[in-house]
Order: C-alpha cells, then sequence, then structure tokens
C-alpha cells in the first residue's frame, strides 16, 4: 500500500474549446483530509470526476490508491467512496433498500449488506426513516444517506463533491459531524467547496483552485495568515475621495488594500481596535464613509489577496458545456 | 485504516448478468411504489383493444373469411388482438427511453459508474426490468381480448411460444429505447424522441390491417417490418385469423425472422448503448 492515497499530475482536461482544467498537481496522503475550494465553475467537481474514473483526463495521469485510473478503473472504484452535488439515491427505494442495492453492486456478501447498513442508518440517525421511500426524506436526509451509500464498502478514499450546497445551516452542521467522524476512523478524504469555513473545518490542507489551475496550497492557518484575518471594510459616499481613503486604510491594514467601486477592503490584524484607527485615519484624510465593518475571511477575500480578483461566480466557463436541460444543483 | 471487506466470488453467469439482476430487481420494487404508474401503463392497450375490436371491427375485412357482418366482427377481433400484442410490446422502448433518460439526469449515474460493478449491468437491468414488466401487460391485455371474444386455439405450447416471442421482442426494442433515452439531452426530449419512431414502427405492419389492403409501394416495406413477422407468427401460434400474405421471404417465415432481427437488433443497440455508458456522466 503507498503512502499517497492520491497523486495527480498535470491533469488536463478540455471539452471541446474549454479548457476545464489546466494542468493540476494534486497530493492527498493517507488519512489525510484534503478541501479543494474553489468558486463554481473552477474545476472542482472535474477533479474528483477524473479521479472517480467518471472522466478521462485529456493529459496527465492520476493514481488513486496506488492505482492509474485510466489504466487500472476497476481497482480504483473497489477503493473509493463517491457522494456528489446532488443525492444520488434512486428516490423510490427505502433508505435501506438504497443500501441493499449499492452493497449489492459493490458485491459484497448480503449478511454483511444488512448488517453494515443498520449500522449506517443508525449513526446518520436514518434508522426511523430507513424504511421510508427516500422521496419522503429532507434535503439534510437525504445527503446523509447518499453519504452513508458510499461507505456500505467501507472505502478507504472518499471522494465527497461539495457535500454540504444547498443545505440549511443546522443540516450543515449534521454533515460536518459525520464527516469529522469519519476523518477519525482514518478514511481519506478529498472534499470540495466553496466555503472557506467549511474547509475550514474539515480539512487538514487546502488547496485553492481557479480557472483550472491550483493558486495556492496549504493549511487552513497559512492561507489565513496570507489573507491576513479580518478584513476590514469601507465603503466611500464620494467617488472622487476614494484614492485618499485607500492611502488612509493602507496605514492601518497588513496589506494592499482592494478596490471595487466604492468599497475598499484590506487585511487588518488586530481585531476592533483597528476599526478606531481606520476611522481616524479616514477623519485626518476627511474621506466621508457610507459603512465601515470587519468581518471574517471568506472565499472572496482568499481569491482577491490570491488573484486580485474576486470568486467569479459566472463568469468563469463552467464545468462542462451543459448538454441538458436540466441545470446541476 | 478502515479494514476492507471480503467481496462475493464472481458468480457463474459473469457479474454482468449478476449484476444486472439486482439493478432489474430493484427497477422491479420502483414499480411497486409507483403503482399510478403501471395501473396508466396497463390502460393504454386495452383502450387500444376496446376502440379497434367495436370501432373498427366491422369495417376492416380480413381476406379468406367471412360470412355476417357479425362473423367478420368477430374474425377482425381474433386477428387484431396479436397486432394489439405486437403494438404493445413495441411501445415498452418508449418507457425504457423515457427511464434512461431519468436516470441520467439524476446523480445516480455517477455512483453506478463510480462503482466496481460491471459495465453492462445497468442497462441489462433496466431493459430487462422493461421488458419484465411487460408480462403483467399482456396478461391484462389477453384478459381482455378473451372478454372481446378473442380465442387460443393453437394449443398450450404454441401459446406459450408466441407469448415468450412477443416478450424476447419487447427485450430487443428497449435496447433501441433505451440508446436513445442515453442520447437525448433532458427526460422531456426524451419522453416525445422514444414515441415517434413506434407510430411508424406499428402502424406501417400487419398488426391493425392485412398488407394486401396497402398500396403496393408500401408492401415491401411492411413485409420487412419485424412486426409484421411477429404479429403473423403470434397470430399462427395462437391459431388466429392471419388473412392472404403477399409473396415476402419474412412473411414465409417470421418466426426465424423475427427472432433473427431481435438478435440483430439486441446485438447492435446493446454495443452502442454500453459504449455510450460508459462515457456518459450525470448531466
Amino acid at each position: 500500500m503507498t503512502d499517497e492515497a492520491v497523486v495527480a499530475v498535470g491533469l488536463v482536461k478540455e471539452f471541446g474549446s474549454v479548457k476545464a482544467l489546466g494542468g493540476i498537481d494534486l497530493t492527498v496522503k493517507r488519512g489525510q483530509v484534503v478541501g479543494l475550494l474553489g468558486p463554481n465553475g473552477a474545476g472542482k467537481t472535474t477533479v474528483v470526476r477524473i479521479l472517480s474514473t467518471l472522466l478521462m483526463p485529456t493529459s496527465g495521469y492520476a493514481k488513486v490508491a496506488g492505482f492509474d485510473v485510466v489504466k487500472n478503473p476497476a481497482e480504483v472504484r473497489r477503493e473509493i467512496g463517491l457522494t456528489g452535488q446532488y443525492a444520488a439515491v434512486n428516490e423510490y427505494l427505502t433508505g435501506r433498500e438504497n443500501l441493499a442495492m449499492f452493497g449489492a453492486l459493490y458485491h459484497l456478501p448480503a449478511k454483511y449488506v444488512r448488517e453494515k447498513s443498520a449500522e449506517l442508518l443508525e449513526s446518520f440517525e436514518l434508522t426511523d426513516a430507513a424504511d421510508r421511500p427516500a422521496k419522503t426524506y429532507s434535503g439534510g436526509m437525504r445527503r446523509r444517506l447518499d453519504l452513508a451509500s458510499s461507505l456500505i464498502a467501507q472505502p478507504s478514499i472518499l471522494f465527497l463533491d461539495e457535500p454540504t450546497t444547498g443545505l440549511d445551516p443546522r443540516s450543515r452542521l449534521g454533515m460536518w459531524d459525520v464527516i469529522n467522524g469519519l476523518v477519525a476512523d482514518g478514511t481519506t478524504v478529498l472534499l470540495t467547496t466553496q466555503y472557506l469555513e467549511e474547509a475550514d473545518q474539515l480539512a487538514d490542507e487546502i488547496v485553492v483552485i481557479d480557472h483550472g489551475r491550483v493558486i495556492a496550497q496549504g493549511t487552513a492557518e497559512t492561507l489565513k495568515d496570507q489573507i491576513g484575518g479580518d478584513r476590514i471594510e469601507i465603503s466611500v459616499i464620494d467617488p472622487t475621495r476614494v484614492t485618499d481613503a485607500v492611502d488612509a486604510i493602507r496605514t492601518v491594514s497588513s496589506g494592499e488594500p482592494a478596490v471595487e467601486g466604492l468599497t475598499i477592503s484590506a487585511p487588518v490584524s488586530g481585531g476592533s481596535t483597528v476599526l478606531v484607527s481606520a476611522i481616524r485615519a479616514l477623519d485626518v484624510q476627511g474621506v466621508e464613509v457610507g459603512d465601515i465593518l470587519l468581518r471574517r475571511p471568506t472565499l472572496d477575500d482568499v481569491f482577491l489577496s490570491l488573484t486580485g480578483h474576486a470568486a467569479e461566480e459566472d463568469a468563469a466557463p463552467s464545468d462542462e458545456p451543459k448538454k441538458r436541460g436540466k441545470g446541476r444543483k | 485504516m478502515t479494514a476492507s471487506v471480503q467481496t462475493r466470488k464472481r458468480p457463474l453467469l459473469g457479474w454482468n448478468i449478476s449484476d444486472g439482476v439486482v439493478v432489474s430487481r430493484f427497477s422491479l420494487v420502483q414499480t411497486l411504489r409507483v403503482p399510478e404508474l403501471m395501473f396508466f401503463s396497463l390502460v393504454q392497450p386495452v383502450i387500444f383493444v376496446l376502440l379497434f375490436a367495436y370501432v373498427f371491427g366491422g369495417a376492416i375485412p380480413i381476406a379468406g373469411t367471412g360470412a355476417s357482418a357479425e362473423d367478420a366482427a368477430n374474425i377482425y377481433r381474433n386477428y387484431l388482438m396479436p397486432g394489439i400484442f405486437g403494438q404493445t410490446v413495441a411501445f415498452a422502448a418508449a418507457a425504457s427511453t423515457v427511464g434512461m433518460a431519468e436516470a441520467m439526469s439524476t446523480g445516480l449515474i455517477d455512483r453506478f459508474r463510480s462503482l466496481p460493478m460491471a459495465s453492462g449491468a445497468v442497462l441489462i437491468g433496466h431493459t430487462f426490468a422493461d421488458a419484465a414488466r411487460q408480462i403483467l401487460v399482456l396478461l391484462v391485455l389477453s384478459i381482455t381480448g378473451f372478454l372481446v371474444g378473442w380465442r387460443i386455439t393453437g394449443g398450450v405450447w404454441n401459446a406459450v411460444c408466441a407469448y415468450l416471442l412477443l416478450l424476447l421482442f419487447a427485450y430487443s426494442v428497449t435496447w433501441v429505447g433505451a440508446s436513445i433515452g442515453l442520447a437525448m439531452p433532458n427526460v422531456e426530449t426524451a419522453s416525445t424522441a422514444g414515441l415517434v419512431w413506434l407510430f411508424p414502427l406499428t402502424f406501417l405492419s400487419n398488426a391493425f390491417v392485412p398488407l394486401s389492403s396497402m398500396p403496393s409501394w408500401l408492401q415491401p416495406i411492411a413485409a420487412y417490418n419485424p412486426v409484421s413477422t411477429l404479429v403473423l407468427a403470434t397470430r399462427e401460434l395462437f391459431g388466429n385469423p392471419t388473412g392472404l400474405q403477399p409473396d415476402y421471404w419474412p412473411l414465409n417465415n417470421p418466426t426465424i425472422y423475427t427472432i433473427g432481427s431481435c438478435a440483430l437488433v439486441i446485438a447492435i443497440f446493446a454495443t452502442l448503448s454500453i459504449r455510450k455508458y460508459t462515457k456518459t456522466t450525470a448531466k
């Protein structure tokens, strides 16, 4: 057994003329949790789909559990579990039936599947709903059933593609608990997310990708240091005074301020006292301020400090050219 | 480190069949959960029997038979039933198209493809379940037919062969349906595209009218249509009136021609659709 659960080198994926991945390198060690962080269309899902043998890379190669994803897809599939962006369960079947079906398709003995299903349903708080069709489940329950389905064969490597997207805050916290529990059991996890907070909560290491390329990599701590923790954000009333305001903010910030329209934001350290210094500095310049606040860093801030532009929601090409009417939700 | 679990030994018939059985078993369980769908898929052919038997019953004369108007209508009903059977099993393809398109539109397909299961199993399972659902449809149709005066006079063994031939045909068209379903961009398009080709396929045949009533340029097309040979073969096996046949090889050897076409269709469309499936991700 190799030390690296996932190794990807120079992964490129083109869909026609659209380049979804422009050469991704990625390593996940056994027992590690790596978060792939990026906005919509950054290529996160494409990476997961290549690693889980659903898509062939245009060039580059990847090994999962020591097996080449292109040459030995069958071996890879025996080692992995995949939970996609939408709950991949048959909604007409009950929770228990779904697990029985996937267990049988993993070629597991029926007795084992029965016992393991009961155990998973219990630990994911689905026992009461186990014999109801999945149709009747809430969004959070479906995601938990989805996750349980990918765990029935106790995979050593788990791919979680945006496991909490679309969930309400309470269900999201529930999913985090479940995922943290798996990690404690030693499962290797590669998860994708749009939320810095989620990557921070779950991942040992974060890989930030944008436009199909890795733009930063490190622990949540190192990334946060790079962004500089809290940010101050002010909006100026008079457009002609923006440069003066930037000068004023520069005297209190720990990094270069970023400007978007009338809004100026900059990384700061020192907590709320910074607010006082900022107001004083702006007052010295005689700049009138409409709004001022101090906030925790968001994905946008990561992107602002790493790329100089905000995380583009719609401008970036989608992961795959849309062929079907139904969007991925 | 998680412990790996001992998997089952390779079954006798191979994983494609074994996994296919798993998929079709749960597909049939799903059918039981949506009884409304099953109900309406039964209502449609029953309505066809009643419409054709009573609306067209007296209007379409079957050559080589017929005395009084009432006799002619009764003969037509016996002529009609195998035609309805043939049409109904052909329409099994439409359900298959929608079923595959539905499976593609959810994330379920990604999960299936990430499992260490056989690559043909999802399609084998779905097509098998679609054909299996036709057993109930044929049963209900047969009872309806019996009520309007249809009788099996060709012996039990021949009748069993007729039903098996109908199911084989159903199984082969579900592969065509599945291929269409895989190629369609969404469920809505699939539900239309899955139907359009079935109307010419079933109406350009001897299912409802004798071939001799068609214009001469149309006759060879209808004669080589496997629906015609299926219907003719089942008419012969059930011991129902067949009318007079124009002289074409398929019509002289309807059973062999039907089995041959089914085998060819399965071979072509199973290859096409499994190849397509292994490259598909959820849309």
